[in-house]
């Protein structure tokens, strides 16, 4: 069929099951955009700015499992999704991003607007494209979809020159792809399935440790039926959260540098580490010469250059952990670690968190322990920092793909557009970005779209005047000079928040204002007893954005916590500090 | 220690530049790195040495391994490999000193490939071991230039790298 490069691609996004996109325009797209105007079956999700569209697109992913596309144009378009696509790629979000190229006869020679796209994302995606040639397009295209999202998954880039978007060829998209050198193993080794088995049967003190690959491969079901079988605790990562509930008896939470005392003593103390879908981040395990000394590591990853990398496997299995984890399945046993999972179990009760916070405002655990009430089935997004670790902590998280977060780049402004995106893909979910006032006003403007969308995404700004881990930081490890961390409005923190939900804080921007001056909702949370009534306010709102404005206490700190460089049974908690 | 690493690869464009952009981006050492077309053009050849202990080049193996336009990757260690590097060596040659080098540069089996009044160009391949020992003598006399190859290498025997990624 006789067709241009633009018509082909809008093809290939139908022929992959693609309705929903994320994009923005410009000069080296607008063929793209001129055929989409005749599709209406693909919609196009207008961001207000690139990263947004990024971000948006992998919230979506994250949230439907499915693969999310975006759409920018060549020089500042390309260049302004680099922070979303390092993000999506640390993480393993399956993204096809296309973007447009200046006309082949111009590149190299500085064009307007024209950046060397294939350059800039190859740090930061799985694989990348420049397509020099009309005829290779189809093909392409097959290719990055299916990239994208089989192996680990992660960003493909496809950069396309403004003139093989004109260019009319007669072709098909193709139906099959053949890539020699990429063949990912998901069938683990039959003889270390059967030696993980064994060594889980026979620990003295074995643990789980659960990464975002269990929710990458669909593992939730199975690992439920093996945590059942077993009896044995469950620690996971921050990315691991809501594969089990928070409140269920085996699941002591998270590891790590704002792990929980009870899975932080866990991992120092097991004899044996099943772990599957973690990458072993420095943020988990804090020192490694202090992590998981007297412990065997089983370790299950559809990545080989995960296993080994950080912490010495006893028992490696490449594979994936869905797949992996239906054939270890049938060879455990109930755990006769009767013993260990007592203590550990009795370790959890002795150590509740602690929502209490120093000065007079909101606490955050409290709010987000609210949240989780009113919203128990919410998608639960959060930006980077405090806000982060307060949501991984006191939210219930309860169920695969309901938790959105940037974990390994740790990314500022991600929160809120790809909250938009997950909302987008599920209209009938409430979706919630929990932020703070540094991280929001890193991609604010895409309230825009939210409120052109009729997205009703709630924005719950735990606000504190600060940037508050880095104040946290200079409060325990630089004696308090809080550098160039207090967001108020003089730069300078003029002690606790002294007004009611009616007057502005001494604060710009005033949340509550600029929320509406975009045609949102606005809302301000100063006293315990408001927080209900405004989440229940902002549940009945179904077409527009909500802004909620909390006045949180704004020395509040993350507790427990481990330092930097220190061993995981290093914390320290509130009441120490 | 020294490490020989083989790889074959997707002839496309950019792919060279994501096999040192691994190294760079993630702090392994590049000593050199050689790239060509093999009997099929649809592959090239990626000969490069690193090194690293143990654990550094097994995830380099790894890394290189999980690059979408990678075929093959081969650790060749020296006893197991066919490996060359050429050297291309300009030295000045006085007139007192023109037999001389000759004769040197013969015993050494390296080729004059240019002559003018006051200097030889002379290529030389073998072994590095070789071609640095060669560059040791010419240096008693003036090494005005040298452009060095970086390492080719071929696994020893009859076996071959044509195939499926293993």
């Amino acid at each position: 069929m006789e067709r241009t490069g633009s018509q082909l691609i809008v093809e290939a996004l139908k022929k992959e099951g693609v309705d929903l996109i994320f994009g923005y325009p410009g000069g080296a797209v607008i063929p793209i955009f001129d055929v989409l105007y005749d599709h209406p079956e693909v919609e196009l999700v207008l961001n207000r700015h690139e990263q947004g569209s990024v971000h948006a697109a992998d919230g979506y992913a994250r949230a439907t499992g499915k693969v999310g596309v975006c759409l920018a144009t060549s020089g500042p378009g390309a260049t302004n999704t680099i922070t979303g696509l390092a993000t999506a790629n640390f993480d393993s979000i399956p993204i096809v991003c296309i973007t447009g190229q200046v006309p082949r006869n111009m590149i190299g020679n500085d064009a307007f607007q024209e950046a060397d796209t294939q350059g800039l994302t190859r740090p930061v995606s799985k694989h990348n494209y420049l397509v020099t040639r009309r005829a290779d397009l189809g093909r392409v295209l097959k290719e990055a979809f299916y990239i994208a999202q089989t192996g680990r998954p992660g960003p493909v880039i496809v950069d396309i020159p403004k003139d093989v978007l004109n260019t009319i060829l007669d072709d098909e998209y193709p139906e099959e792809v053949s890539l020699r050198g990429y063949n990912p193993v998901y069938k683990g080794h039959s003889r270390q399935i059967h030696k993980a088995a064994e060594a889980l049967n026979n620990a003295q003190k074995p643990l789980f440790y659960i990464g975002g690959g269990m929710h990458l491969s669909g593992a939730q079901d199975i690992f439920r039926q093996i945590v059942d079988k077993t009896g044995i605790p469950v620690t996971s990562s921050l990315m691991g959260l809501g594969i089990l509930e928070q409140e269920d008896p085996n699941f002591l939470g998270m590891i790590g540098m704002h792990g929980t005392v009870a899975a932080n003593q866990a991992i120092t103390d097991c004899d044996l580490l099943f772990s599957i879908g973690v990458r072993f981040d420095d943020r988990a395990t804090g020192d490694l010469n202090r992590f998981a000394t007297h412990a065997d590591i089983i370790h299950i990853d559809i990545d080989p250059t995960t296993i080994s990398r950080n912490v010495a496997v006893k028992i490696p299995i490449v594979g994936d952990a869905r797949t992996v984890l239906e054939e270890v399945a049938p060879l455990l046993e109930e755990s006769k670690a009767h013993d260990w999972i007592d203590e550990i179990k009795t370790r959890k009760k002795l150590n509740p968190l602690d929502e209490s916070v120093p000065g007079p405002g909101l606490s955050p655990g409290h709010i987000i322990r609210q949240i989780g009430h009113v919203f128990p089935q919410g998608i639960i997004c959060t930006e980077v920092g405090q806000n982060q670790m307060w949501t991984a902590l006191f939210y219930p998280f309860n169920r695969t793909r309901s938790w959105l977060t940037s974990g390994g780049l740790g990314t500022m402004g991600y929160g809120f557009p790809a909250a938009l995106g997950a909302q987008a893909g599920l209209p009938d979910k409430r979706v919630i970005d929990i932020a703070g006032d540094g991280s929001i006003q890193m991609n604010i403007q895409e309230l825009a779209t939210c409120v052109d969308q009729k997205l009703p995404v709630i924005i719950a700004i735990l606000n504190n005047g600060y940037l508050g881990m880095v104040r946290q930081w200079q409060e325990l490890f630089h004696k308090k000079r809080y550098s160039h961390t207090c967001l108020t409005a003089a730069g300078q923190d003029n002690g606790p928040w002294n007004t009611d939900a009616q007057t502005p804080p001494p604060y710009h921007p005033d949340f509550v204002m600029l929320a509406k001056a975009y045609g949102a909702e606005g809302i301000r949370v100063t006293k315990e007893e408001e927080i209900i009534p405004a989440l229940e306010k902002a549940k009945s709102i179904t077409d527009r954005p909500i802004v909620i404005d909390f006045l949180i206490d704004k020395e509040a700190n993350v507790w427990p916590m481990v330092p930097p460089g220190a061993g995981l049974d290093q914390y320290i908690t509130g009441q120490e500090a | 220690m020294r490490h020989i690493i083989s790889l074959l690869v997707e002839n496309k464009p950019g792919v060279v530049s994501r096999v040192s952009g691994l190294f760079s981006g993630r702090g392994y050492s590049l000593e050199s790195i050689t790239y060509g077309e093999t009997m099929d053009p649809s592959l090239c050849r990626v000969t490069l040495t690193s090194t690293g202990d143990e654990t550094a080049i097994e995830q380099i193996l790894k890394q290189l391994h999980r690059l979408i336009d990678t075929i093959k990757v081969q650790n060749l260690t020296d006893h197991k490999a066919i490996t060359r590097e050429l050297a291309i060596v300009k030295v000045r040659a006085d007139k007192g000193y023109r037999a001389e080098i000759i004769k040197m540069a013969e015993t050494y089996k390296a080729t004059v490939l240019d002559v003018s009044t006051d200097s030889f160009v002379m290529e030389i391949t073998g072994s590095t071991r070789k071609i640095e020992d060669f560059i040791e003598v010419m240096s008693e006399y003036t090494i005005l230039d040298i452009a060095r190859s970086g390492l080719v290498a071929l696994e020893k025997g009859s076996k071959t790298t044509k195939g499926k990624k293993s």
